[in-house]
Protein backbone atom coordinates (compact mmCIF):
# COMPACT_ATOMS: atom_id res chain seq x y z
CA UNK A 1 0.00 0.00 0.00
CA UNK A 2 1.62 3.34 -0.86
CA UNK A 3 1.10 6.42 1.13
CA UNK A 4 -1.70 8.25 1.37
CA UNK A 5 -1.30 11.59 0.33
CA UNK A 6 -3.58 15.22 1.66
CA UNK A 7 -5.27 16.89 -0.82
CA UNK A 8 -7.47 19.83 -0.11
CA UNK A 9 -10.21 20.45 -2.79
CA UNK A 10 -13.95 22.49 -3.05
CA UNK A 11 -16.74 20.37 -4.24
CA UNK A 12 -19.78 22.40 -5.07
CA UNK A 13 -18.41 24.94 -2.65
CA UNK A 14 -17.21 22.88 0.32
CA UNK A 15 -13.89 22.45 1.05
CA UNK A 16 -12.39 18.94 2.02
CA UNK A 17 -9.36 18.15 3.66
CA UNK A 18 -8.57 14.87 2.40
CA UNK A 19 -6.40 11.76 2.71
CA UNK A 20 -6.57 10.08 -0.50
CA UNK A 21 -4.20 6.79 -2.02
CA UNK A 22 -2.75 7.92 -5.23
CA UNK A 23 -4.38 5.42 -7.33
CA UNK A 24 -8.11 6.76 -6.17
CA UNK A 25 -10.00 7.87 -9.21
CA UNK A 26 -11.45 11.19 -9.07
CA UNK A 27 -14.61 9.27 -9.49
CA UNK A 28 -14.52 7.03 -6.88
CA UNK A 29 -13.02 10.09 -4.34
CA UNK A 30 -16.38 11.71 -5.19
CA UNK A 31 -18.80 8.63 -5.16
CA UNK A 32 -17.08 6.36 -2.18
CA UNK A 33 -15.76 9.30 -0.04
CA UNK A 34 -17.88 11.89 -0.49
CA UNK A 35 -21.05 9.98 -0.63
CA UNK A 36 -21.60 11.50 -4.19
CA UNK A 37 -23.06 9.26 -6.10
CA UNK A 38 -25.06 11.95 -8.63
CA UNK A 39 -21.76 11.42 -10.76
CA UNK A 40 -21.57 7.53 -12.43
CA UNK A 41 -19.21 5.07 -12.82
CA UNK A 42 -20.21 4.20 -16.40
CA UNK A 43 -17.19 2.82 -18.78
CA UNK A 44 -14.79 4.08 -16.59
CA UNK A 45 -12.34 4.33 -19.52
CA UNK A 46 -13.23 7.49 -20.63
CA UNK A 47 -15.76 6.26 -23.32
CA UNK A 48 -19.13 7.06 -22.28
CA UNK A 49 -19.16 10.34 -20.62
CA UNK A 50 -21.53 9.38 -17.61
CA UNK A 51 -18.63 10.62 -14.69
CA UNK A 52 -18.56 14.29 -16.40
CA UNK A 53 -17.63 16.67 -13.83
CA UNK A 54 -16.72 20.04 -14.35
CA UNK A 55 -12.91 20.48 -12.84
CA UNK A 56 -12.15 24.27 -12.57
CA UNK A 57 -15.18 24.82 -14.84
CA UNK A 58 -13.93 22.34 -17.79
CA UNK A 59 -15.46 19.30 -18.46
CA UNK A 60 -13.87 16.36 -17.30
CA UNK A 61 -13.42 12.80 -17.18
CA UNK A 62 -13.46 11.68 -13.32
CA UNK A 63 -12.56 8.22 -14.14
CA UNK A 64 -9.38 9.52 -16.28
CA UNK A 65 -7.87 11.70 -13.12
CA UNK A 66 -6.74 10.31 -9.90
CA UNK A 67 -7.83 12.07 -7.05
CA UNK A 68 -4.73 13.11 -5.59
CA UNK A 69 -4.49 15.62 -8.91
CA UNK A 70 -7.78 17.35 -7.75
CA UNK A 71 -5.51 18.96 -4.88
CA UNK A 72 -6.14 22.76 -4.72
CA UNK A 73 -8.97 22.29 -7.74
CA UNK A 74 -12.75 23.84 -7.71
CA UNK A 75 -15.49 20.66 -8.71
CA UNK A 76 -18.95 20.92 -9.29
CA UNK A 77 -20.74 17.80 -9.84
CA UNK A 78 -24.55 16.76 -10.84
CA UNK A 79 -25.26 17.82 -7.00
CA UNK A 80 -24.66 21.44 -7.78
CA UNK A 81 -27.33 21.87 -9.50
CA UNK A 82 -30.67 21.25 -7.57
CA UNK A 83 -31.56 22.23 -4.14
CA UNK A 84 -32.07 20.03 -1.06
CA UNK A 85 -35.71 21.11 -0.81
CA UNK A 86 -36.12 19.30 -4.11
CA UNK A 87 -36.70 21.88 -6.11
CA UNK A 88 -34.64 21.47 -9.77
CA UNK A 89 -32.09 23.78 -11.30
CA UNK A 90 -33.66 25.23 -14.78
CA UNK A 91 -31.59 22.69 -16.47
CA UNK A 92 -32.82 19.88 -15.12
CA UNK A 93 -35.97 21.40 -14.96
CA UNK A 94 -35.59 21.35 -19.31
CA UNK A 95 -34.49 17.76 -19.02
CA UNK A 96 -37.83 16.93 -17.22
CA UNK A 97 -39.99 18.35 -19.53
CA UNK A 98 -38.36 17.95 -22.62
CA UNK A 99 -38.55 13.76 -21.98
CA UNK A 100 -34.36 14.38 -21.95
CA UNK A 101 -34.25 11.45 -20.10
CA UNK A 102 -35.66 7.76 -19.38
CA UNK A 103 -33.64 5.40 -17.37
CA UNK A 104 -31.59 8.49 -16.21
CA UNK A 105 -28.12 6.50 -15.87
CA UNK A 106 -26.31 9.01 -18.81
CA UNK A 107 -28.18 12.29 -16.78
CA UNK A 108 -25.59 13.40 -14.86
CA UNK A 109 -23.39 13.75 -17.37
CA UNK A 110 -25.35 15.46 -20.04
CA UNK A 111 -26.33 17.80 -17.15
CA UNK A 112 -23.10 19.01 -16.43
CA UNK A 113 -21.90 19.09 -20.15
CA UNK A 114 -25.07 21.63 -20.60
CA UNK A 115 -23.81 23.48 -17.58
CA UNK A 116 -20.41 24.36 -19.41
CA UNK A 117 -21.98 24.90 -22.64
CA UNK A 118 -24.65 27.38 -21.29
CA UNK A 119 -21.78 29.42 -19.47
CA UNK A 120 -19.95 29.80 -22.99
CA UNK A 121 -22.99 29.47 -25.13
CA UNK A 122 -26.57 30.89 -23.50
CA UNK A 123 -28.70 30.46 -26.42
CA UNK A 124 -27.48 27.06 -27.94
CA UNK A 125 -28.80 25.46 -31.18
CA UNK A 126 -29.12 22.47 -32.21
CA UNK A 127 -26.18 21.68 -33.73
CA UNK A 128 -23.91 23.04 -31.08
CA UNK A 129 -26.46 21.18 -28.50
CA UNK A 130 -25.39 18.14 -30.54
CA UNK A 131 -21.61 18.77 -31.24
CA UNK A 132 -21.37 19.32 -27.16
CA UNK A 133 -23.13 16.05 -26.05
CA UNK A 134 -21.60 14.24 -28.70
CA UNK A 135 -19.20 12.55 -25.62
CA UNK A 136 -21.96 11.45 -23.85
CA UNK A 137 -23.37 8.21 -24.65
CA UNK A 138 -27.51 7.64 -23.77
CA UNK A 139 -29.09 4.08 -24.97
CA UNK A 140 -32.22 5.29 -24.12
CA UNK A 141 -33.46 8.06 -25.71
CA UNK A 142 -31.97 8.57 -28.76
CA UNK A 143 -30.98 11.62 -28.57
CA UNK A 144 -33.50 14.38 -29.76
CA UNK A 145 -35.32 15.10 -26.12
CA UNK A 146 -31.48 15.48 -24.88
CA UNK A 147 -30.66 18.11 -27.71
CA UNK A 148 -34.33 19.88 -27.45
CA UNK A 149 -33.56 19.94 -23.70
CA UNK A 150 -30.25 21.32 -24.17
CA UNK A 151 -31.90 24.08 -26.76
CA UNK A 152 -35.14 24.43 -24.15
CA UNK A 153 -32.37 24.56 -20.97
CA UNK A 154 -30.89 28.03 -22.93
CA UNK A 155 -34.02 29.36 -23.90
CA UNK A 156 -35.54 29.28 -20.20
CA UNK A 157 -32.43 30.72 -18.78
CA UNK A 158 -31.69 33.66 -21.16
CA UNK A 159 -35.62 34.48 -20.55
CA UNK A 160 -34.95 34.35 -16.62
CA UNK A 161 -31.82 35.75 -17.49
CA UNK A 162 -33.68 39.07 -18.93
CA UNK A 163 -36.49 39.19 -17.02
CA UNK A 164 -34.07 39.55 -13.61
CA UNK A 165 -32.55 42.51 -15.83
CA UNK A 166 -35.83 43.78 -16.49
CA UNK A 167 -36.89 43.71 -13.22
CA UNK A 168 -33.69 45.80 -11.97
CA UNK A 169 -34.13 48.36 -14.44
CA UNK A 170 -37.80 48.77 -13.26
CA UNK A 171 -36.16 49.02 -9.47
CA UNK A 172 -33.37 50.93 -10.38
CA UNK A 173 -36.00 53.67 -12.24
CA UNK A 174 -38.41 52.89 -9.29
CA UNK A 175 -35.36 54.04 -6.70
CA UNK A 176 -34.58 57.30 -8.97
CA UNK A 177 -38.57 58.48 -9.27
CA UNK B 1 -12.20 0.32 -10.74
CA UNK B 2 -8.66 0.28 -9.25
CA UNK B 3 -5.22 0.79 -10.87
CA UNK B 4 -2.42 -1.37 -9.57
CA UNK B 5 -0.58 0.47 -6.44
CA UNK B 6 1.79 2.77 -7.53
CA UNK B 7 3.97 5.56 -5.97
CA UNK B 8 3.37 9.06 -6.64
CA UNK B 9 5.40 11.72 -7.22
CA UNK B 10 4.50 15.24 -8.05
CA UNK B 11 7.90 17.10 -9.11
CA UNK B 12 8.07 20.99 -9.68
CA UNK B 13 11.35 21.10 -11.82
CA UNK B 14 11.86 18.78 -14.95
CA UNK B 15 15.36 17.99 -13.47
CA UNK B 16 13.61 15.73 -10.60
CA UNK B 17 11.29 14.20 -13.52
CA UNK B 18 14.02 13.38 -15.27
CA UNK B 19 16.13 12.26 -11.63
CA UNK B 20 13.08 10.14 -11.18
CA UNK B 21 13.09 8.12 -14.90
CA UNK B 22 16.87 7.95 -14.74
CA UNK B 23 16.14 5.91 -11.48
CA UNK B 24 13.06 4.16 -12.03
CA UNK B 25 13.41 3.18 -15.87
CA UNK B 26 10.51 1.30 -17.79
CA UNK B 27 8.92 0.99 -13.98
CA UNK B 28 8.33 4.73 -14.09
CA UNK B 29 5.51 6.52 -16.52
CA UNK B 30 5.09 10.28 -16.94
CA UNK B 31 1.14 11.76 -16.28
CA UNK B 32 0.89 14.50 -18.27
CA UNK B 33 -3.41 14.54 -19.79
CA UNK B 34 -3.69 10.61 -18.38
CA UNK B 35 -6.34 10.30 -20.91
CA UNK B 36 -4.58 7.11 -22.35
CA UNK B 37 -2.47 6.35 -19.67
CA UNK B 38 -5.33 6.66 -16.56
CA UNK B 39 -7.91 4.18 -18.84
CA UNK B 40 -4.95 1.14 -19.45
CA UNK B 41 -3.98 1.92 -15.43
CA UNK B 42 -7.71 1.24 -14.56
CA UNK B 43 -7.59 -1.63 -16.69
CA UNK B 44 -4.47 -3.18 -15.17
CA UNK B 45 -3.04 -3.21 -19.11
CA UNK B 46 -0.42 -0.87 -17.39
CA UNK B 47 0.99 -0.93 -13.93
CA UNK B 48 3.73 1.42 -13.40
CA UNK B 49 5.33 1.34 -9.81
CA UNK B 50 6.03 5.19 -10.59
CA UNK B 51 4.11 7.64 -11.74
CA UNK B 52 5.92 10.70 -12.41
CA UNK B 53 2.53 13.26 -12.38
CA UNK B 54 4.11 16.42 -14.36
CA UNK B 55 1.13 19.04 -13.82
CA UNK B 56 2.34 20.94 -11.37
CA UNK B 57 5.35 21.94 -13.49
CA UNK B 58 5.47 24.93 -14.62
CA UNK B 59 6.49 26.79 -18.01
CA UNK B 60 5.26 23.69 -19.84
CA UNK B 61 2.15 24.91 -21.26
CA UNK B 62 3.08 27.22 -23.98
CA UNK B 63 2.53 27.19 -27.33
CA UNK B 64 5.50 29.71 -28.86
CA UNK B 65 6.41 30.68 -32.31
CA UNK B 66 10.58 30.69 -33.11
CA UNK B 67 12.13 31.07 -36.42
CA UNK B 68 8.78 30.25 -37.88
CA UNK B 69 8.91 27.03 -35.92
CA UNK B 70 5.66 26.58 -33.48
CA UNK B 71 6.51 24.99 -30.28
CA UNK B 72 4.58 23.27 -28.07
CA UNK B 73 5.34 22.71 -24.82
CA UNK B 74 4.44 19.19 -22.38
CA UNK B 75 1.51 20.52 -21.28
CA UNK B 76 -0.40 22.35 -23.89
CA UNK B 77 -3.68 20.39 -23.82
CA UNK B 78 -5.32 18.69 -27.26
CA UNK B 79 -8.09 21.99 -26.49
CA UNK B 80 -5.93 24.51 -26.37
CA UNK B 81 -3.75 23.30 -29.32
CA UNK B 82 -6.82 22.90 -31.29
CA UNK B 83 -8.18 26.42 -31.01
CA UNK B 84 -5.22 28.34 -30.66
CA UNK B 85 -4.77 31.17 -33.16
CA UNK B 86 -0.92 30.24 -33.54
CA UNK B 87 -1.16 27.02 -34.41
CA UNK B 88 -3.74 27.64 -36.76
CA UNK B 89 -2.61 30.14 -38.76
CA UNK B 90 1.46 28.81 -39.24
CA UNK B 91 0.09 24.83 -38.87
CA UNK B 92 -3.81 24.68 -39.48
CA UNK B 93 -3.23 20.77 -40.45
CA UNK B 94 -2.53 20.62 -37.42
CA UNK B 95 -5.62 22.45 -36.00
CA UNK B 96 -7.90 19.89 -38.34
CA UNK B 97 -6.46 16.96 -37.08
CA UNK B 98 -6.39 17.76 -33.31
CA UNK B 99 -10.27 18.51 -33.87
CA UNK B 100 -10.80 15.12 -34.40
CA UNK B 101 -9.31 13.51 -31.47
CA UNK B 102 -12.11 12.26 -29.04
CA UNK B 103 -14.30 14.32 -27.45
CA UNK B 104 -14.14 17.92 -25.88
CA UNK B 105 -13.85 16.35 -22.38
CA UNK B 106 -10.66 14.57 -23.43
CA UNK B 107 -9.48 17.30 -25.35
CA UNK B 108 -9.55 19.69 -22.44
CA UNK B 109 -7.02 17.08 -20.61
CA UNK B 110 -5.34 15.15 -22.61
CA UNK B 111 -2.29 16.77 -24.12
CA UNK B 112 -0.26 16.94 -27.93
CA UNK B 113 2.70 15.69 -26.83
CA UNK B 114 1.55 13.08 -24.35
CA UNK B 115 -0.44 11.48 -27.88
CA UNK B 116 2.44 11.73 -29.78
CA UNK B 117 4.71 9.46 -26.46
CA UNK B 118 1.62 7.59 -26.61
CA UNK B 119 2.29 6.89 -30.38
CA UNK B 120 -1.40 5.26 -31.16
CA UNK B 121 -0.92 4.13 -34.35
CA UNK B 122 -4.47 5.42 -35.54
CA UNK B 123 -3.87 8.67 -33.79
CA UNK B 124 -4.56 12.31 -35.95
CA UNK B 125 -1.78 14.30 -34.18
CA UNK B 126 1.13 12.13 -34.99
CA UNK B 127 -0.23 11.89 -37.99
CA UNK B 128 0.16 15.49 -38.76
CA UNK B 129 2.89 15.55 -37.12
CA UNK B 130 5.02 13.40 -39.57
CA UNK B 131 2.99 15.62 -42.75
CA UNK B 132 4.61 18.47 -40.96
CA UNK B 133 7.91 17.35 -40.57
CA UNK B 134 7.91 17.72 -37.17
CA UNK B 135 10.22 17.16 -34.33
CA UNK B 136 9.96 15.76 -30.50
CA UNK B 137 12.55 17.47 -28.13
CA UNK B 138 13.63 14.12 -26.04
CA UNK B 139 15.49 15.23 -22.86
CA UNK B 140 16.26 13.24 -19.88
CA UNK B 141 19.89 13.57 -17.41
CA UNK B 142 21.97 12.71 -20.30
CA UNK B 143 20.96 15.64 -22.17
CA UNK B 144 18.85 16.97 -24.58
CA UNK B 145 18.11 15.25 -28.75
CA UNK B 146 16.02 16.54 -31.26
CA UNK B 147 13.86 13.38 -32.91
CA UNK B 148 12.57 13.82 -36.66
CA UNK B 149 8.67 12.70 -36.41
CA UNK B 150 9.58 9.91 -39.27
CA UNK B 151 11.85 8.28 -36.85
CA UNK B 152 10.07 8.65 -33.89
CA UNK B 153 7.47 6.25 -34.30
CA UNK B 154 8.73 2.69 -34.63
CA UNK B 155 5.40 0.64 -34.08
CA UNK B 156 2.25 0.96 -32.36
CA UNK B 157 2.33 2.26 -28.92
CA UNK B 158 6.48 2.53 -29.60
CA UNK B 159 8.75 5.20 -29.83
CA UNK B 160 12.34 6.15 -30.10
CA UNK B 161 12.34 7.44 -26.39
CA UNK B 162 14.68 5.53 -24.50
CA UNK B 163 13.67 4.53 -20.94
CA UNK B 164 15.03 7.59 -19.40
CA UNK B 165 13.95 10.42 -21.15
CA UNK B 166 10.77 12.49 -21.41
CA UNK B 167 9.40 14.09 -24.48
CA UNK B 168 9.19 18.21 -23.41
CA UNK B 169 8.89 19.73 -26.50
CA UNK B 170 6.63 19.28 -30.25
CA UNK B 171 8.28 21.22 -32.53
CA UNK B 172 6.23 22.10 -35.69
CA UNK B 173 7.66 24.13 -38.72
CA UNK B 174 5.28 26.88 -40.01
CA UNK B 175 4.01 26.10 -43.40
CA UNK B 176 5.02 28.25 -46.42
CA UNK B 177 2.73 31.23 -47.11
CA UNK B 178 1.22 31.73 -50.30
CA UNK B 179 -0.32 28.90 -52.40
CA UNK B 180 0.08 26.41 -49.95
CA UNK B 181 -3.34 24.12 -48.72
CA UNK B 182 -3.48 21.24 -45.82
CA UNK B 183 -5.83 19.17 -44.91
CA UNK B 184 -6.54 16.44 -42.63
CA UNK B 185 -9.58 13.54 -43.36
CA UNK B 186 -10.38 10.57 -41.32
CA UNK B 187 -12.83 7.50 -41.08
CA UNK B 188 -13.92 6.61 -38.38
CA UNK B 189 -16.69 4.09 -37.66
CA UNK B 190 -18.33 6.44 -34.98
CA UNK B 191 -18.06 10.11 -34.08
CA UNK B 192 -14.88 10.87 -31.87
CA UNK B 193 -14.07 7.41 -31.93
CA UNK B 194 -10.19 6.48 -33.63
CA UNK B 195 -9.95 6.64 -37.04
CA UNK B 196 -9.77 3.76 -39.71
CA UNK B 197 -8.13 5.45 -41.62
CA UNK B 198 -6.49 9.28 -41.53
CA UNK B 199 -4.56 11.36 -44.06
CA UNK B 200 -2.66 14.70 -43.32
CA UNK B 201 -1.45 16.41 -46.95
CA UNK B 202 0.45 19.76 -47.93
CA UNK B 203 0.18 20.69 -51.51
CA UNK B 204 2.20 23.80 -52.43
CA UNK B 205 1.77 25.29 -56.21
CA UNK B 206 3.57 27.58 -58.14
CA UNK B 207 1.83 30.64 -60.15
CA UNK B 208 1.04 28.26 -62.84
CA UNK B 209 -0.97 26.05 -60.88
CA UNK B 210 2.06 23.07 -60.89
CA UNK B 211 2.45 21.50 -57.46
CA UNK B 212 5.93 22.39 -56.26
CA UNK B 213 5.87 20.31 -52.96
CA UNK B 214 3.60 17.85 -52.20
CA UNK B 215 3.40 15.62 -48.52
CA UNK B 216 1.39 13.24 -47.72
CA UNK B 217 1.12 11.54 -44.29
CA UNK B 218 -1.21 8.05 -43.89
CA UNK B 219 -2.05 7.26 -40.53
CA UNK B 220 -4.09 4.14 -38.64
CA UNK B 221 -3.72 2.15 -41.72
CA UNK B 222 -0.26 0.71 -40.84
CA UNK B 223 1.72 0.28 -37.33
CA UNK B 224 2.14 3.82 -37.68
CA UNK B 225 2.04 6.62 -39.37
CA UNK B 226 3.84 6.85 -42.27
CA UNK B 227 5.18 8.83 -45.38
CA UNK B 228 3.65 8.24 -48.86
CA UNK B 229 6.95 8.77 -50.66
CA UNK B 230 5.89 7.47 -54.36
CA UNK B 231 2.29 9.41 -53.93
CA UNK B 232 4.67 12.46 -53.15
CA UNK B 233 7.16 12.65 -55.66
CA UNK B 234 4.39 11.54 -58.57
CA UNK B 235 2.94 14.68 -57.72
CA UNK B 236 5.47 17.12 -58.35
CA UNK B 237 5.37 19.13 -61.43
CA UNK B 238 1.24 18.31 -62.03
CA UNK B 239 -1.28 20.63 -61.60
CA UNK B 240 -4.29 19.87 -60.22
CA UNK B 241 -6.59 17.73 -61.44
CA UNK B 242 -9.12 14.96 -60.09
CA UNK B 243 -7.43 12.26 -61.87
CA UNK B 244 -3.96 13.39 -60.28
CA UNK B 245 -5.39 13.03 -57.17
CA UNK B 246 -6.81 9.66 -57.73
CA UNK B 247 -3.27 8.44 -59.25
CA UNK B 248 -1.78 9.65 -56.34
CA UNK B 249 -4.45 7.76 -53.73
CA UNK B 250 -3.54 4.51 -55.72
CA UNK B 251 0.30 4.46 -55.17
CA UNK B 252 -0.09 5.71 -51.80
CA UNK B 253 -2.23 2.60 -51.11
CA UNK B 254 0.57 0.51 -52.69
CA UNK B 255 3.24 2.24 -50.04
CA UNK B 256 1.53 1.40 -46.96
CA UNK B 257 1.50 -2.70 -45.06
CA UNK B 258 -2.17 -2.21 -43.42
CA UNK B 259 -2.73 -4.48 -40.57
CA UNK B 260 -6.01 -5.99 -40.93
CA UNK B 261 -8.02 -5.48 -37.48
CA UNK B 262 -11.58 -6.57 -36.13
CA UNK B 263 -12.28 -2.87 -37.31
CA UNK B 264 -11.40 -3.67 -40.74
CA UNK B 265 -9.40 -6.32 -42.98
CA UNK B 266 -5.92 -5.72 -44.81
CA UNK B 267 -7.87 -4.80 -48.19
CA UNK B 268 -10.22 -2.43 -46.61
CA UNK B 269 -8.00 0.03 -45.45
CA UNK B 270 -6.10 -0.34 -48.36
CA UNK B 271 -8.82 0.82 -50.30
CA UNK B 272 -9.59 3.51 -47.48
CA UNK B 273 -6.19 4.70 -47.56
CA UNK B 274 -6.87 5.22 -51.51
CA UNK B 275 -10.03 7.39 -51.14
CA UNK B 276 -9.00 9.05 -48.39
CA UNK B 277 -5.84 10.84 -49.36
CA UNK B 278 -7.50 11.27 -53.13
CA UNK B 279 -10.29 13.74 -50.40
CA UNK B 280 -7.74 14.80 -48.76
CA UNK B 281 -5.66 15.87 -51.06
CA UNK B 282 -8.03 17.39 -53.88
CA UNK B 283 -9.27 19.63 -50.51
CA UNK B 284 -5.65 20.48 -49.69
CA UNK B 285 -5.59 21.54 -53.45
CA UNK B 286 -8.53 23.69 -52.95
CA UNK B 287 -7.08 25.74 -50.08
CA UNK B 288 -3.84 26.41 -52.00
CA UNK B 289 -5.73 27.78 -54.72
CA UNK B 290 -7.94 29.83 -52.40
CA UNK B 291 -3.88 30.79 -52.19
CA UNK B 292 -4.02 31.07 -48.16
CA UNK B 293 -4.37 28.31 -45.52
CA UNK B 294 -7.82 27.83 -44.46
CA UNK B 295 -9.00 25.01 -41.78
Amino acid sequence: MSDKQRITVTVNDQEHDLLVEPRTLALDLLRDELRLTGTHAGCEQGVCGACTILVDGKITRACLMFAVQLDGCSVETVESLGSPDGTMHPIQRAFSENHGLQCGFCTPGMLMVTQELLRREPRPDAETARAAIAGNHCRCTGYQHIVASVCAAGRAMSEAEHQHVDRQDVEHQGARA
Amino acid sequence: MKPAVFSYQSPRTLDEVFGELAEHGSDARVLAGGQSLIRLMNARTETPGVLVDINRIPGLDEVTVEDGVVRIGALVRQRTSEVSPVIREHTPVFSEAGAEVAHVSVRERGTVVGSIAFADPCAELPTALVALDGEIVARSTRGERVIPAEQMFLGPYRTALAEDEMAVEARLPALPTGRTGSAFLEITRRHGELPVCGVASILRLDDDGQITEARISVGAVGDRPQRARAAESALLGRTTDPEVWREAGELAAREIEPRPTVHGSSAYRRHLASVVTRRSLSRAAARALEGAHHV
